[in-house]
């Protein structure tokens, strides 16, 4: 138990993927402009990322480390990702059909977040158990949630403010997402 | 100079990273210093070239509904080839990027520039074509890199200028945001002067 909650907090504080690591920034700009889409975009990332983890966990222990076929893993993780995000829409189609409408487009769209790649790859890297793995997909998608619905909201409201004209778009919202990183560098010091 | 005519777009008006905000992983992990900056431009220059290049000559035989997975392989197959080639040639350098090759994968430039471009256009096309926003995309990446290195460690492509420290808050992520929200409003404030005049 103990192991499980150090693994979730340092994943959604200390090493949060997006803030500390730069995994998913696509996603994390196109969706935070409005709170529905931010909210679908975060249980659809928390959801694929911890199953992902466990599936390319498996499939790296039983498949490729025995057959010693390692230098095949981007190309099998991507495809394995890109068939279970598919599978997954399938699935919530025929049975969840309210989680299915609420998650909408972002559900595709997952394949190409590198955040999900990322976990994979990092997990074999770190030879991680089974259980560190899938704690590790939890944690990193719960991290992406919480900066994702910090950002969304500071967004909306910025839409209030009289702005430089040259700082408007963009360029406002990194400089938030700047000082957003510069807050959860704080947490650094709790891994110490 | 034709060339540099069409090249300037890709380097600020259309740029991937400055225009598109694609390929926005890399540009802000691996910009730490100028040079790991430009190594990962030219990485990810060669498999844009590479994959839009197959993925045009082999356009007429890929069914409609099968087309991401298959462009995905394709990608794929270029990014493990450049890993591969890092990791025997540059170890050193593989080091330091790291993660971030293997990532090429889902750099969504790349796909989108399959999707959009590749997939419909004849192979000079998209070469050329591909070759000129990979240029601007290494161009991007470099420039934030210098920025970052300039600032944060007052050096530049490991070169010291003066024997100080820098602003350190540029060499962590934090700053890698920073930097880029700077760079779009210069961006940005030398628009709209175009525009006054």
């Amino acid at each position: 138990m103990t192991d499980f909650l150090i693994l979730l907090l340092t994943g959604i504080f200390v090493n949060n993927f997006v803030l500390a690591k730069f995994l998913g920034l696509c996603p994390f700009l196109g969706t935070s402009n409005n709170s529905n889409s931010s909210t679908g975009m975060s249980l659809a990332v928390i959801f694929v990322l911890t199953f992902a983890s466990f599936t390319t966990y498996v499939v790296n222990s039983l498949i490729l480390k025995p057959f010693e076929l390692e230098f095949l893993q981007t190309l099998v993780f991507i495809l394995i990702i890109a068939s279970f995000v598919q599978f997954i829409e399938m699935l919530l189609k025929k049975y969840f059909i309210t989680l299915y409408q609420a998650l909408g487009i972002f559900l595709p769209l997952i394949t190409t977040n590198c955040a999900v790649l990322g976990v994979a790859l990092l997990n074999s890297s770190k030879n991680n158990s089974l259980f560190e793995a899938t704690t590790f997909g939890f944690a990193a998608g719960c991290g992406f949630a919480l900066a994702l619905v910090i950002l969304t909201s500071i967004r909306e409201n910025l839409h209030d403010f009289n702005l430089p004209n040259a700082f408007k778009g963009n360029a406002i919202v990194f400089i938030t997402i700047g000082i957003l990183a510069m807050g959860f560098m704080g947490f650094q010091l709790i891994g110490k | 100079m034709q060339l540099v005519e069409n090249l300037k777009p890709h380097l600020a008006k259309n740029n991937i990273i400055f225009a598109q905000s694609l390929g926005l992983c890399p540009a802000l992990a691996v910009s730490n210093t100028g040079l790991n900056a430009f190594v990962m431009g030219l990485l990810t220059l060669l498999v844009l070239v590479l994959s839009s290049s197959l993925i045009s000559m082999i356009r007429s035989f890929v069914p409609h509904q099968a087309r991401i997975p298959i462009f995905i392989v394709v990608i794929a197959g270029f990014v493990s080839l450049v890993d591969l080639f890092m990791q025997g040639y540059f170890y050193e350098q593989y080091k330091l990027i790291g993660l971030f090759i293997p990532l090429i994968v889902v750099n969504c430039a790349i796909l989108a520039s399959a999707e959009t471009m590749a997939s419909k256009s004849d192979l000079i096309t998209s070469f050329v074509q591909s070759t000129l926003a990979g240029v601007g995309f290494t161009f991007a990446i470099t420039l934030i890199g210098l920025l970052r290195e300039i600032l944060g460690s007052l050096s530049v492509f490991g070169f010291k200028l003066i024997e100080l420290n820098g602003i350190l808050i540029f060499m962590t992520p934090a700053g890698a945001f920073l930097a880029l929200g700077i760079i779009l409003a210069i961006i940005n404030a030398f628009k709209e002067r175009e525009n006054d005049y």
